[in-house]
């Protein structure tokens, strides 16, 4: 077996272009489980681990731009006013995975299940892919295009996730039986966009890939425009109107019976984290406007 | 790391009944302990097993060549190259070595291969060829009663069935409930996986160092199958990572012996985490049926219980497992009057077997909801309920058996109930992750609901129904470069319970000495029994102590002999010296210019067969355990929050107070894991989570801090009346989880685990067309002799 263990992005590419055969990885959170499990047997790994262009976050402006070997950990360190990244990062697995895991490798792994998945989904993010000769970005959903399946080329590395902040509350969470430590059964992703007069949805581990309610969020938009919310922050919303969006988000889910639960409480668990998650936000955004009068 | 390592572990330290640091805890916790997958001789084969996907199916041909080719690869073997007997089996041998002509059950062994790397053996392992012919399937415990299920055993489909009638079982009461209970298939998940290595020897035997629990019963089940006397198959004990049950059985040990003596090399084995699901026996997955009578105020009449448990493709220990479960199936409870019909099948599931609580977990989970109903129903506090009818020393059981020694059942409870409750803040003004959901980021404390539920339980210490499982020690007693060393030698398995260090500190306190060391387990000394039943204190502690006496009274002698005068007063040992009454009479380091030595045997009571009415004396002695879980549940989303759980045991006296705490908070995580987490899930007679990223264990954030208390009422004639203490705790936390989440949603909840489905409704009750049909087996005696 060989190890490739470039100490440059172009080193990488090279090697990658040379090399198809040689697996990227970085942190290995699901490729050595793979591997362990005798699974997978690559005739070749190539170290991403080391390569500085890819443990960078940079901000311009409104945009962020989050390095694909960025792990977990040093998003919830570096990245807070990321809201939602940030609570999606302390979700997955031990401090140890924390450390070593990163977005790219959710990324890379393509499962419904990834943790940050449903955050860059709901953050409209673009993903940036090098080969030695050329640079590509695509928005999230033309990058995964089916369970464990991306748009990755054989000589394409992910270098780059990049979204716009949305100004406004935003909020991951995650079912799993175990309180720690788990894969999901649902993962839900709201965020609110101020600018725009939107909320955005995403869902995870309920569907074959990441999914947006898009009929949810139009209704959501709809209903603070009604009650003039989005001009008010203090204004109400009915209850009615929260369950309704609940129930529109989890008719968008598509989840199948597994080992780790059922489609029918997938589709349930959907209805409840969207309701919270809403009046979440709503309640988030009423004591900020609160706090700012007072 | 060279097979061959000092000769013992050397301690000093605490005496009995003083909190006594683990021997083996220091190098545990820096990861230099040698465990069995640890195992390295210079040399030595990587073996791999072929296993079958199918849980039934017929062999038509094996096809070993393709691996033979493969680089590396030193040798091959189905069961055509067996030399001797082809089956073992732990009280009955009913299980292949490699499957013949047919596989009962998907991960049943079929072919092994040895090879010069681990990669290459698993290379070759995959590249045997097995030709199957699928068969049926009887993948339902019930199912295997029906009258045309395929036959899953040569003697049928019913492993053992016990009945046992008390008093008058028609006896009528004033109010009845009725319940029907599912335990699912646990997994003791021990995280060091089976290995071992054997070493062929010059004498044609072999030595075979393993992870165990019991070396002298492996001897017995290894030696035939190689076609050796038992003097040529040596065993030596390697470091155990876990047990619980699970290293009962003969796992590699065969296998690996086999290739061994067949390429002349040493041949190591090791499961992964996967394969290791399939490596060893799992609880017994049950489903009871139970209906209780009392009178109005409270008082048990009569118990009608039905049991049937899932044994799986092989007889393991399951006729212990079926006895324990139908003797203690009632609770520990005077019951006046009672019939319990208990039946273990052979269905094409992995089978199942020895799992710390034995039985008396499913039976506690019946049990214990049962009381909880009648409280409901009769408007009795539970805890009031249970303890009017509380078991204590001279009670009668269902089976007839008086209890002789102590049972302070009542102070167990009582003392469990008046443990403080815990103290924390309102859901909504906590650290979230200690919500319900924990890090998932769920909830903000909305829809939290608080639940509290007690269980109450009992179990046997040491084995049963006329077992003769004896220890014996080995203690020598000699001048060391520093002083006195008292050297123990038994083949009493440490798994990681602390065994060597209880039995260090019977040494000081027996001998007076400072310095023990211990030998490595092994089969020169006599079979020490298994380190299960909560058996292996009181056992080899027994022994080690008879030892200690022994070696005591040589050097007694030894001293009045060389006195000279005539002693008065009784003689006893102190600061390194021999007094007779308040006169020194000997120096011990002078009176050891010859090492003393002794061996001693020690036995536990006898006990009886049941009849045919399952009455008799089958258990030696009982210990009582209680707990109270306090849940919170999140009811929009199922998930739940254990927040503490409160356990009292009753152990007789605590030889180390810091090891029965650790035995106490480690049986609650297990238990908590049955009641919510811990399930093997088939389909279709396959494992469908076999590794830990989908069985899910209990981490930090789901175990919640444990208070205990111990309740010390010594055991008549139990060394220092001790009782043991490994599965107390395990077996009633299930059952109050489960009460304490009743407790909080208001739901039946009649099976474990506890799904979040069943916590919002999205599932109801399980339900049941009547009890299992009793099985028409002849007589009332095992299907096969309990050896």
């Amino acid at each position: 077996m060989q190890f490739f263990r470039p100490s440059s992005l172009r080193e990488a590419l090279e090697i990658r272009a040379a090399h198809p055969e040689a697996v990227p990885i970085a942190g290995g959170t699901d490729l050595m489980v793979e591997v362990n499990f005798g699974r997978r047997r690559p005739e070749a790994f190539l170290d991403i681990s080391r390569l500085p262009e890819l443990r960078e976050i940079r901000r311009e402006g409104p945009n962020v731009r989050l390095g694909s070997g960025v792990p977990y950990a040093r998003v919830i360190r570096e990245l807070p006013d990321q809201v939602a990244l940030a609570q999606a990062s302390r979700t997955v697995g031990s401090p140890q995975i924390r450390t070593r895991g990163t977005v790219g490798g959710n990324l890379g792994t393509g499962s419904p299940a990834g943790d940050a998945l449903p955050v860059l989904a709901a953050y409209d993010a673009r993903v940036v892919l090098r080969s030695s000769t050329a640079t590509r970005t695509l928005a999230w959903r033309d990058f995964l295009v089916g369970p464990k399946r991306t748009a990755l080329a054989p000589d394409e590395l992910i270098v780059a996730t990049e979204w716009e902040r949305a100004v406004g509350p935003g909020s991951f969470s995650k079912v799993g039986t175990r309180n720690a430590m788990v894969i999901a059964i649902a993962g839900l992703c709201l965020q609110l966009d101020e600018a725009a007069r939107g909320v955005r949805v995403a869902l995870g581990s309920v569907g074959p890939t990441i999914l947006r309610a898009p009929e949810a969020e139009t209704f959501a938009a709809g209903i603070l425009d009604e009650v003039g919310a989005w001009s008010d922050r203090g204004a109400r919303v009915p209850e009615e109107a929260i369950a309704r969006f609940g129930e529109l988000v989890s008719a968008a889910a598509r989840p199948i019976d597994d080992v780790r639960g059922t489609g029918a409480y997938r589709r349930h668990a959907c209805a409840v984290l969207a309701t919270r998650a809403l009046t979440w936000a709503l309640d988030d955004r009423r004591a900020a406007a609160m706090e700012a009068a007072s | 790391m060279p097979v061959v390592e000092r000769a013992g572990t050397v301690t000093r330290g605490a005496v009995v009944g003083v909190s006594a640091p683990r021997v083996d805890g220091t190098p545990k916790a820096l990861g230099e302990f040698a465990y069995a997958s640890d195992l390295w001789v210079e040399g030595m084969l990587f073996g791999a097993t072929v296993r079958s996907p199918h849980p039934s199916a017929r062999i038509r041909h094996v096809d070993v060549s393709a691996a033979l080719a493969l680089p590396g690869v030193r040798r091959a073997m189905t069961a055509a190259d067996l030399p001797a007997s082809r089956r073992y089996g732990l009280d009955f041998p009913d299980q292949p070595v490699l499957a013949e002509d047919v596989v009962r059950y998907a991960g049943e062994p079929v072919a092994i291969v040895a090879a010069d790397s681990a990669e290459q053996a698993r290379a070759a392992a995959a590249a045997i060829r097995v030709d199957y012919e699928v068969l049926p399937a009887v993948t339902d415990m019930e199912a295997a009663l029906r009258a045309d299920a395929p036959q899953v055993s040569e003697h049928g489909n019913v492993l053992r069935h016990l009945r046992i009638e008390h008093g008058d079982p028609g006896a009528e009461a004033d109010v009845w409930v009725e319940g029907y209970y599912e335990i699912g298939m646990q997994d003791q998940a021990p995280l060091g996986p089976e290995a071992g290595l054997a070493i062929p020897a010059p004498d044609g035997g072999v030595d075979l160092y393993v992870s165990t629990q019991w070396l002298h019963s492996d001897q017995k089940q290894v030696a035939p199958c190689l076609g050796l006397p038992e003097s040529k198959v040596r065993l030596h004990l390697a470091g155990v990572g876990g047990a619980f049950g699970a290293r009962e059985d003969v796992h590699m040990h065969i296998h690996a012996c086999l290739l061994a003596i067949a390429t002349g090399r040493p041949v190591k084995m090791t499961y992964g985490r996967e394969e290791s699901f399939f490596g060893h026996v799992h609880r017994h997955p049950a489903r009871i049926w139970a209906r209780t009578g009392a009178r109005r105020d409270g008082t048990l009449v009569n118990s009608r219980v039905r049991l049937l448990l899932d044994g799986g493709a092989y007889s393991s220990s399951s006729q212990a497992v079926i006895l324990n479960a139908s003797t203690f199936a009632v609770g520990p409870y005077e019951m006046p009057n009672a019939l319990i019909e208990g039946t273990c099948v052979y269905t094409n599931n992995p089978p199942a077997g020895a799992m710390r609580g034995f039985g008396a977990v499913q039976a506690c989970v019946a049990h214990e909801a049962q009381m909880d109903r009648l409280a409901a129903a009769l408007g009795i506090d539970p805890v009031e309920l249970r303890r009017r009818n509380l078991l204590h020393t001279g009670s009668v059981l269902p089976t007839g058996q008086v209890i002789e020694g102590s049972a302070p059942a009542r102070e167990v409870l009582d003392r469990c109930a008046a443990l403080p409750m815990p103290a924390d803040l309102p859901p909504a003004f906590r650290d979230r992750v200690t919500l319900p959901g924990g890090a998932g980021n769920v909830g903000r404390g909305e829809r939290v609901r608080r639940g509290v539920g007690y269980a109450m339980g009992y179990k046997n210490i040491a084995y049963s129904e006329g077992f003769d499982d004896s220890c014996e020690a080995k203690v020598r007693l000699e001048r060391g470069p520093k002083g006195v060393v008292a050297t123990v030698h038994t083949a009493a398995v440490e798994v990681g319970q602390g065994l060597q260090t209880v039995l260090a500190q019977i040494v000081r306190t027996e001998l007076g000495v400072d310095e023990v060391v211990q030998q490595r387990a092994d089969t020169q000394v006599g079979s020490a029994g298994s380190t299960s039943a909560s058996r292996q204190t009181v056992m080899a502690g027994g022994a080690v102590a008879a030892a200690c006496s022994r070696v005591r009274e040589h050097l007694f002698a030894r001293a009045a002999a060389r006195s000279g005068a005539p002693l008065r007063g009784p003689l006893r040992l102190e600061d390194g010296r021999v007094f007779a009454g308040e006169r020194s009479i000997g120096v011990v380091d002078d009176l050891l210019d010859t090492p003393l030595e002794a061996t001693e045997v020690y036995r536990h009571r006898r006990t009886t067969r049941l009849d045919g009415h399952g009455q008799g004396e089958p258990h030696v002695m009982f210990a009582f355990g209680a707990m109270r879980a306090v849940v919170e549940v999140d009811l929009d989303l199922g998930l739940v929050r254990v927040v503490q759980l409160g356990g009292v045991q009753d152990v007789g006296k605590a030889l180390n107070p810091r090891g029965v705490e650790g035995q106490i908070e480690g049986g609650a995580a297990q238990g908590l894991g049955l009641a919510l987490l811990e399930e093997i899930q088939l389909r279709d007679g396959k494992i469908a989570n076999a590794s830990f990223t989908d069985y899910l264990l209990p981490t930090i954030l789901d175990m919640p801090p444990v208070v205990s208390a111990v309740v010390e009422e010594p055991e008549p004639g139990s060394p220092y009346g001790a009782k043991g203490v490994g599965e107390g705790a395990t077996i009633v936390a299930t059952a109050a989880v489960a009460a304490a989440l009743r407790n909080a949603t208001g739901r039946e909840l009649n099976r474990v685990p506890v799904a979040p489905d069943d916590l919002v409704g999205i599932s109801g009750p399980r339900t049941s067309a009547g009890p299992a049909p009793i099985p028409d087996v002849p007589g009332p005696r095992p299907v096969f002799e309990y050896r």
